[in-house]
């Protein structure tokens, strides 16, 4: 805001230390994933790659990235068709109606998601779906719709109808609007949507404690178990490898939304 | 006219399906369960008069909730302040600095603040060698720790509210009541403060009812001695098959939540709130 009115000296200070206490324990992993000791602490002597060489090394870690990845990538692939579909339905019929539809979709932002653990807990029972690749799938699925609902409105908003309106009326079907109109234009939104459905799933672990057990066993879920058993300093190599992946993919996100607006 | 909308209505179905199949009935299922097990009726919430430890775990979630929401506010009111006042190139690394914490892995963050805080962790260890202190303090597996964990997850969520409200009042005001004789602090006592309003309420419900449900913040930092509602619930359910209380505190805990956000529906636009960020 340049309006020749700046912050005094006391709401400065405090703006400035609430962004280091948000940033710095973050910071503080670097330096603990490369300690050259045997226990989670800063360096003693030197730096070492050993906890990285370690991660690397073992099946156990790598097995639960790969199926993660797997997870996460299913179940945004999920979420993002049915999203980007309800979206684009709900914005152009645009009734009462779809508003409330649309206030359903955003629930599991606001449902604490160990209610819908313990659920899904009893009701993947019936299904035989617990302890299943697909139950997770579906589960982290649903759970990531109102993000790709949410940036995908969001696009939209921003989109004339009448284009749409001119390509149906010069005889273009369903599909061909929605193919060469709208997903074109709105891309940027989905690639959004995308991104936020993946990182859920990717992140997710509650759910997963109660529907998963063996067969899963999801990089969140490892991450629990060592930080509740031990003070093996692999686990400052995952949590570092973890920042730089998803301060990846929010600069990735960044670019896509700088693309749409200029 | 009619037949070209039917089209439009196909394509709300797979979501709609979906989460009515996948969403909704599991979670009807666990308020039905609360009245149904293990005999039907309301006798499971009865025990919220009579229970100690379910009073017990309603209290202190209560408790840590609004110590938590009070700080966050705080914390981001002056990050947003900052930033709304700040140059638009700085801006952007202000908001990196909001937007990254908010996506990093709430287990990086509970495990970063463990790190730091434990009796053997870098903060005890760097006071003792600088002799500030002689005994480790005690920094975590307790509420303090629960709280530093937490507020540092909401202040993000609490910046992103204020910062659309800030964002939208007209320097142009602040200026002007510095030009007509206001001190910096009356202008933000009597200006910047109240135009801010709509935003801290915001802040405050979102904080408050993400805070309610949270599970692995506080069962990390709290190191089982601290029980939250949604610990507890877990407990309920996997340790001692409890389901009728457990799915009992479960639908209380959805039920505050969605009166709260009910009535404070007017400021709080979930919505605009996620897509502007």
């Amino acid at each position: 805001m340049e309006g020749g009115y700046s912050p005094g000296r006391f709401g400065r200070a405090l703006g400035w230390a609430t962004a280091l206490y948000l940033v710095l324990p973050l910071f503080i992993i670097l330096p603990v994933s490369m300690t050259d000791q045997r226990f989670l602490s800063l360096p003693h002597e030197g730096l070492s790659l050993r906890h990285y060489a370690a991660l690397f090394a073992s099946g156990e870690w790598f097995a639960s990235i790969a199926q993660s990845f797997w997870i996460a990538c299913a179940s945004t692939i999920l979420a993002v068709s049915a999203g980007t579909l309800f979206a684009i339905a709900a914005w152009r019929i645009n009734r009462r109606a779809t508003e409330l539809l649309r206030a359903l979709m955003l629930l599991p932002l606001i449902v604490p998601s160990i209610v819908y653990a313990i659920g899904l807990y009893r009701y993947f029972g019936w299904w035989d779906l617990l302890d299943r690749f697909a139950g997770v799938v579906i589960a982290h699925g649903v759970t990531g719709i109102p993000y790709v609902v949410i940036t995908v409105s969001t696009a939209l908003a921003s989109f004339d109808v009448r284009l749409e309106q001119a390509a149906r009326g010069m005889g273009a079907s369903l599909r061909q609007v929605l193919a060469w109109v709208i997903l074109p234009r709105i891309m940027p939104g989905i690639v959004s949507g995308a991104i936020f459905a993946f990182i859920h799933s990717w992140d997710e672990l509650v759910i997963v404690l109660f529907i998963a057990s063996r067969d899963v066993f999801t990089l969140p879920r490892r991450i629990w178990d060592g930080i509740n058993e031990n003070q093996d300093p692999i686990m400052a190599a995952v949590a570092m490898l973890l920042i730089v992946f998803t301060t990846l993919l929010l600069v990735v996100d960044l670019a896509v939304r700088r693309r749409r607006d200029g | 006219m009619m037949r070209r909308e039917a089209g439009w209505y196909a394509l709300l179905l797979p979501a709609f399906l979906l989460l009515s199949v996948f969403y909704v009935t599991p979670i009807l299922q666990v308020l039905a369960i609360s009245f149904l097990e293990p005999s039907p009726g309301f006798s499971n919430y009865e025990r919220i008069g009579t229970n100690l430890s379910v009073q017990r775990v309603i209290i202190t979630t209560l408790r840590i909730c609004s110590i938590t929401t009070v700080l966050a506010l705080l914390l981001g009111y002056a990050l947003s302040y900052t930033i709304t006042l700040a140059s638009e190139r700085a801006r952007r690394w202000w908001l990196l600095c909001v937007l990254v914490p908010l996506w990093i892995s709430v287990l990086v963050r509970a495990f970063a603040w463990v790190t730091l805080l434990r009796r053997q962790g870098l903060i005890n260890q760097t006071l003792q060698g600088a002799g500030v202190i002689s005994e480790p303090l005690e920094l975590v597996w307790n509420e303090f720790g629960i709280i530093v964990g937490m507020v540092h997850y909401m202040v993000p969520y609490a910046v992103l509210p204020m910062l659309a409200s800030m964002r939208e009042i007209e320097p142009r005001l602040l200026a002007a009541a510095r030009g007509m004789g206001a001190s910096r602090g009356q202008v933000f006592a009597r200006v910047f403060l109240p135009l801010s309003m709509p935003g801290v309420v915001a802040a405050g419900v979102l904080v408050f009812i993400f805070s309610l449900g949270f599970y692995i913040t506080p069962a990390i930092l709290g190191g089982g001695k601290t029980l939250m509602v949604a610990e507890w619930i877990s407990l309920q359910i996997l340790d001692l098959i409890r389901w009728g209380l457990g799915t009992m505190m479960a639908t209380l805990l959805v039920v505050t939540i969605l009166v709260t956000l009910a009535v404070f529906s007017r400021v709080v636009n979930m919505r605009r709130l996620f897509g502007g960020a």
